[in-house]
């Protein structure tokens, strides 16, 4: 089986595992990026517990939750997707991305309320109200806002992603079993699920 | 049992991508819960513990690493190591560097 795979893969000019792997790398970059943030936060939440607490406490924990719920959801439906498509099954595959950009569409109309819910209690970036409290609750907020911003911005790349997967399966970009630019693409889908994984416990639930 | 080299000859069935969004699930129902309980310092060790084991669930499974070649999970670990040391020096340079 893993042969005739490769043969063919020559044939084709074609290098689907390095194709994943460039992927993955991107992703490692990813990593480093989140991960510096990610210290940020470990750090500044060492120095200001009492203040980190406080805050946490203004957060929707529910908003929060329905959120992780959505993710989970659309990554699954995204792996799915992967595996009609390798099965032969467009309409179905075609289905399941639409599911998962639907998914994506919800988590961002959430982010809204919840971002607009919060400029309407006068806490943004750089806020009077913010810049009155103490200086723990403004790196709390601070990284927030660029955390789950970032995130947010990382959704929106990976809705483009798919919706021109969604294009490339309708049109029948994909023949046989040459589904490697689906697979990528779910690869950057899981990310920001993952992402969103260590987001959610560490500003919604510690406090 | 030796995994298929390529990752592109294993398709993952159905089946098995619902029972990990249910563990998925269950897991996230468990830090929500284990959040409310106070465990003092440790509060933040077992909501990182959760998400890590959620994180290997969609990296291994959606994500297909388990079923790729061992070269990626060399990788992953590097690009993870890397990470972690850039954790433990941060931390060290703050709580001991004045």
């Amino acid at each position: 089986m893993s042969g005739q795979w490769e043969t063919q893969s020559v044939h084709l000019h074609r290098d689907d595992a390095g194709s994943r792997m460039g992927m993955w790398l991107f992703l490692f970059t990813e990593l480093i990026l989140f991960g510096g943030l990610f210290i940020v936060y470990a750090v500044y939440r060492y120095a200001h517990q009492a203040e980190f607490h406080l805050a946490a406490q203004e957060l929707h924990s529910t908003i929060g939750f329905i959120n992780t719920i959505i993710l989970l959801t659309s990554s699954m439906t995204m792996a799915m997707s992967i595996t009609a498509l390798q099965k032969g099954n467009k309409a179905l595959s075609m289905a399941l991305v639409s599911a998962t950009l639907i998914l994506a569409g919800a988590f961002l109309v959430n982010k809204f309320f919840e971002w607009a819910g919060k400029f309407a209690n006068g806490i943004y970036p750089g806020s009077p109200e913010l810049m009155n409290r103490p200086q723990g609750e403004v790196l709390y907020f601070g990284l927030y806002f660029v955390m789950t911003g970032l995130h947010a911005l990382h959704v929106v790349i990976g809705m483009a992603l798919l919706a021109v997967n969604l294009s490339f399966i309708k049109r029948n970009v994909y023949t046989g079993e040459n589904t490697v630019k689906l697979e990528t693409a779910g690869l950057y889908w899981h990310l920001v699920d993952l992402i969103w994984i260590f987001l959610f416990p560490l500003f919604y639930l510690l406090h | 049992m030796q995994q298929e080299n390529n990752a592109h000859g294993h398709i993952v069935g159905y089946g098995t991508y619902a029972f990990i969004w249910l563990g998925l699930l269950a897991f996230t129902g468990i830090t929500v819960v284990a959040a409310g309980i106070n465990l003092g310092a440790w509060t933040v060790f077992v909501a990182l513990g959760i998400a890590s084991i959620k994180g290997l669930m969609v990296m291994n499974v959606f994500m297909h690493l388990k079923f790729e070649d061992k070269i990626f999970k060399i990788f992953a670990g590097v690009a993870f190591i890397t990470l972690a040391i850039f954790l433990v020096l941060t931390f060290a340079d703050y709580l001991f560097v004045r």
